[in-house]
């Protein structure tokens, strides 16, 4: 390059300000040069801002931070990057705004309770030293995410040195096992003669997934730990849910529940134009509970990005792509990712925003024409996948990131468009209803109106794990038909209730009506809160609804040998059976096979004592 | 400051389109001058190579390019704050006033501080969970929907509907438990002469109008005074709590009055309607608001609101109430049949929720069975709904002894726990009191939501 090249091309990285409107501004002097989603930096106090429009005569640019104070011809630097996440140790435990700004440093650093503008701490720390483990020798040839190393990140997550993607080449340098900063050269790769040497942190671009070979049939699923959902409305690894609820149906403690209880290895909580409130407690009790499986505090395997709804709408818009580009990189690591969005209604609402000061012609509702395709892009980014590399004893790897997207419709009206949009591309659709909300129904999920496509995906995992009990030859696939039927038939049973009372049903139908209340009050409410109820492993629940369905069928066997309803209502194991939710266990399985041998016993009782049938 | 001369181009609604022969900065305060005399001020709203748009926040009418004078002060809107505002009215400028002429008095203020109304967002990582308690003094708030320190809960009302006697208590009433200093900020947002006068007088008959600094924006006011008067009060409420360590109150009314002035800035910057025409950023602009609330790490003051609003036609799927509920931590919704019956304050219990009470109340705050009561009320009253409803399909001589005891109870927990004079101040004691005497009128063995040991201490045996 010569030096008046070189001159011209310094010239323009450079712009200056010709218009300013809300987070929106514009700029002339680099438009020949700049690219869209070039981050710039703006004016003296360093506000940043990304590229998204460009003209032949002048480029059009949105702030991340408020505008106020500018001035037409204030100069603007082209930092030629697009928003990038950086990726390296140093993001589980930690909180970032939606530009993965580090919020807890910033506090830290700064003791101010607000937030000011022009911050540009980096995302990890630079100082921190990370003990490196090396998994491979000089001169072994890698490719594009093989495992060079490992980090204990913490307690329960080891963080795998992955090679960058794009590179290969043979291995001409790597770092001793010791403590490294994530910007300390910790190994070389060369290719042809060229040698590239490399650290911990890696940057990738939010708006671009991360490859990987192939992408798989999602067969396991997330575990977790809801009755409602691990029955009837599952999802599998990889998977993708929308959760839409209007306000106080509980979202939020749906969220919080599944970041707690399910069984993904890591998760990433994006609090997406919510109350700052509802990040402060999150927070709290991630750090107060603690893990069963590894015995240490939750955010050991969590990371939290928060952009509540008065911090800036760009950054907003950005931070579920953030999320989701974490998510992706952990998932290179071979491991279970869930990013957890709440809400993807202000995210969608942010776009709104923006398009309205870019006077774009609007479709429903004022969102934009492109509201469907940015939904998809972020929904597309889950899956199973085998990855690229190979771990350190040469085998494949997969790993897989699952999204579940909380949705907040105006009104509860599931119509409009962002609920209606994001019901095309999500696999699973968990619709919370107001009016069991107000009757204290948790979780709210409405099981006529909710979906999953995942059961025929993941019916083999769950054979695997089948409890047999010889009284009742019903697998979980079964269970679910036979759940979804009973309280199907409830549903159809109410009107017909409603006119002439329970009593002069037939009795048959009178016990559809009394299995389909224990199944809703015994076995789909489930209390978050209750420290034995939270989470339900898999065994306990097969043994809690096939205990049911027992009831159900030896029920249905009485009233054909004659028997009254009142008889089957008045078994006093009943009583015990309403309660497992909270007095059961997960490890103590054993007393729920009690239970079923007493319910034998009262039902044979109950024959002896008629003399097996019972004429009318 | 520079002055140009007679650059107005356009003048619609609040806006004014001026031709760019000046360095504004954005968000910058302009005052505009007429010859008559009149002294209007506007902001800076977009600014291109041609043109800059203000936004002016008292009305326009008299301005023309011929007659005005636009002076550029180079600063944002800032309020002006002292410890000389106990007691007094201001405003949405930060000026003293007389409610009763609506003149603006001769200020002898001492200006402490100025700040920017426009306030920096709280750092997420940087906010406290709320735990502490405060007492309203009315039974259906404390008792069943307890207000938390940096908590903010709105009240859903309707036109015709006690709200203003509701906050005129509620503000008269209020206090921390503590020996702390507590003030609290009265915001009243388009209201008219009437109510604004009222609530003066309320306040200044409680003896307590050395701990309330009022802002009043009236009903006549131009509307963008009425988009600047909650940020002026917030940014006040901030300095006190965060900079003085005081726990603040802000009662904001009516948030409907705030959103209706929106829509119309919005229609006449023709933007691109969302919901019943209220603009897109509704949600956002509403968060800019009810957000700046909460408790900082390391602050010992914080600020809590209680943003009233009128429901348009009761309906709470409105996107007024709609949009403020999927902010704020809970709501309180005011109901209309008992409000013609009678009973004052007019709560839908079962409507309304606070969201942050669960981790606030029990033994060490309030009481040991506080959370159980609760509970067990909302479960017994919702009963007593439903008995009522039966008592219409099989007569009241149907009804078995746990429903007639379910009604006896709904009927003290209407008269008594829920009907309050508008001057009673209840402290927890007597809440809790009232409340076990409604619950003592069911049988021991409904009380279901509530431990054996507190029935056992606080149950009332009917003789």
């Amino acid at each position: 390059m010569t030096i008046s090249n070189k001159k011209a091309y310094e010239k323009l990285n450079f712009g200056y300000i010709t218009s300013i409107n809300g987070s929106l501004i514009e700029i002339k002097g680099f438009e020949s040069q700049v690219r869209t989603h070039d981050l710039i930096r703006v004016s003296e106090q360093n506000i940043l801002g990304e590229v998204i429009q460009i003209y032949s005569d002048h480029a059009t640019a949105q702030c991340f931070e408020s505008t106020n104070n500018l001035k037409l011809g204030e100069k603007v630097t082209n930092l030629r990057e697009p928003l990038s996440m950086e990726l390296g140790p140093g993001l589980l435990g930690n909180v970032f705004d939606g530009i993965q700004r580090p919020l807890d440093i910033t506090f830290e650093n700064t003791n101010k309770g607000f937030l000011e503008r022009g911050n540009d701490l980096p995302s990890l720390s630079r100082v921190k030293k990370w003990h490196f483990v090396p998994k491979k020798n000089i001169n072994d040839i890698v490719s594009s995410g093989d495992i060079i190393g490992t980090v204990q990140e913490t307690l329960v997550i080891e963080h795998r040195i992955m090679v960058p993607i794009g590179i290969k080449g043979k291995l001409s340098f790597i770092a001793k096992e010791g403590d490294y900063t994530i910007k300390d050269k910790l190994f070389c790769v060369k290719e042809k003669k060229v040698e590239k040497s490399f650290n911990m942190l890696q940057k990738w671009p939010i708006i671009k997934n991360r490859p990987y070979k192939r992408r798989e049939s999602p067969i396991e699923p997330l575990i977790t730990g809801m009755r409602v959902i691990d029955l009837l409305f599952p999802i599998a690894k990889g998977g993708t849910v929308a959760v839409p609820g209007g306000f106080g149906t509980g979202k939020t403690v749906i969220q919080q529940s599944l970041a707690k209880w399910c069984n993904a290895d890591v998760i990433v909580f994006v609090g997406c134009g919510e109350r700052g409130n509802e990040i402060a407690d999150v927070l709290k009790q991630f750090i107060e509970i603690i893990d069963p499986k590894s015995g240490t505090a939750l955010l050991n395997r969590i990371v939290l990005i928060a952009n509540t709804s008065n911090m800036p709408v760009s950054a907003r818009e950005a931070s579920i792509f953030s999320g989701v580009t974490i998510g992706e990189y952990y998932r290179d690591m071979g491991y279970d990712v869930a990013v957890l969005a709440d809400s993807t209604s202000r995210w969608a609402e942010s776009l709104r925003e923006i398009s309205g000061l870019l006077e774009e012609m609007p479709a429903e509702e004022g969102y934009p024409a492109y509201l469907p395709s940015r939904i998809s892009s972020f929904y597309e980014r889950a899956g199973v996948v085998n990855l690229l590399g190979e771990d350190t004893a040469n085998r494949e790897r997969y790993g897989s990131l699952t999204i579940i997207g909380s949705v907040s419709p105006p009104s509860g009206d599931f119509s409009e468009p962002v609920t209606a949009t994001t019901k095309r591309f999500v696999q699973a659709f968990w619709a919370l209803d107001a009016s069991l909300a107000y009757s204290k129904h948790y979780p709210a999920i409405n099981w006529l109106n909710s979906y999953s496509n995942y059961p025929d995906y993941i019916v083999d995992w769950w054979s695997n794990r089948d409890i047999f009990w010889p009284e009742i030859n019903l697998d979980w696939y079964e269970s679910r038909d036979r759940v979804n039927n009973i309280l199907s038939q409830e549903n159809e049973l109410r009107n017909i209730m409603q006119l002439i009372g329970e009593e002069n049903l037939p009795d048959d139908q009178q016990l559809i009506l009394f299995i389909s209340k224990l199944i809703r009050n015994s076995f789909l409410i489930q209390n978050a809160f209750d420290d034995i109820d939270n989470f339900t492993d898999t065994k306990k629940l097969l043994g809690q609804i096939k205990l049911i369905l027992l009831l159900y069928k030896e029920g249905m066997d009485l009233l054909n040998s004659g028997y009254l309803i009142e008889d089957i209502k008045n078994l006093e194991v009943i009583n015990d059976i309403l309660r497992i939710s909270y007095s059961i266990s997960n490890d103590n399985f054993s007393d729920i096979e009690k239970l079923k041998k007493r319910l034998n016993n009262e039902i044979e009782s109950l024959k002896l004592s008629y003399g097996g049938s019972r004429e009318k | 400051m520079s002055i140009i001369y007679g650059k107005i181009e356009q003048i619609v609604g609040p806006l004014l389109f001026l031709s760019n022969e000046h360095d504004a900065q954005y968000g910058e305060i302009v005052k505009i001058l007429t010859d008559g005399g009149i002294e209007r001020t506007g902001q800076v709203v977009k600014i291109d190579e041609d043109t800059i748009v203000v936004e002016v926040f008292e009305d326009t009418s008299g301005l023309s390019s011929e007659n005005s004078k636009i002076l550029f002060t180079e600063a944002s809107f800032k309020v002006k704050i002292s410890n000389d505002m106990f007691g007094r009215t201001f405003n949405s400028l930060g000026k003293p006033i007389d409610i009763n002429t609506k003149k603006v008095l001769e200020s002898e203020l001492i200006t402490e501080v100025e700040r920017d109304i426009n306030g920096a967002p709280v750092n997420p990582f940087a906010r406290e969970y709320p735990t502490e308690v405060i007492q309203t003094g009315m039974s259906v708030i404390d008792g069943l929907f307890t207000l938390i320190r940096g908590q903010k809960l709105p009240i859903f009302s309707g036109q015709g509907m006690p709200h203003n006697a509701l906050a005129a208590q509620i503000v008269t009433q209020s206090r921390v438990l503590t020996e702390e200093p507590f003030l609290i900020i009265f915001c009243g947002i388009g209201i008219i002469q009437d109510e604004a006068i009222y609530f003066l007088n309320r306040f200044q008959e409680s003896g307590n109008i050395q701990n309330i600094i009022s802002f009043i924006n009236f009903a006549d006011d131009p509307i963008m005074e009425r988009l600047i008067i909650p940020r002026v009060a917030l940014t006040t409420a901030e300095y006190f709590a965060f900079d003085k360590d005081m726990h603040v109150l802000v009662i904001l009314i009516d948030m409907t009055n705030y959103a209706e002035a929106l829509r119309e800035l919005s229609s006449a910057k023709e933007e691109i309607p969302s919901r019943k025409g209220y603009p897109g950023y509704l949600y956002t602009d509403f968060a800019s608001i009810y957000e700046r609330t909460g408790k900082i790490k390391g602050k010992k003051g914080t600020i809590t609101q209680i943003p009233i609003l009128t429901m348009p036609n009761d309906d709470i799927s409105h996107p007024i109430p709609d949009t403020s509920g999927y902010i704020t931590e809970g709501q309180l919704v005011l109901n209309r049949n008992l409000h013609k019956r009678g009973i004052y304050p007019p709560f839908e219990v079962l409507a309304s929720i606070s969201r942050l009470m669960k981790d606030a109340i029990g033994e060490n705050t309030t009481r040991e069975d506080h959370k159980d009561i609760s509970s067990q009320l909302l479960a017994s009253y919702s009963n007593t709904l439903e008995v009522r409803d039966l008592i219409s399909i099989v007569g009241e001589d149907g009804l078995n002894f746990n429903q007639r005891s379910t009604l006896k109870f709904g009927e003290i927990f209407e008269k008594e726990f829920l009907n309050q004079d508008v001057n009673e101040n209840r402290d927890f004691t007597t809440t809790f009191k009232i409340a076990w005497k409604a619950l003592s009128a069911l049988p021991k063995n409904q009380l279901y939501r509530i431990h054996q040991e507190f029935i056992k201490k606080y149950y009332q045996e009917q003789v």
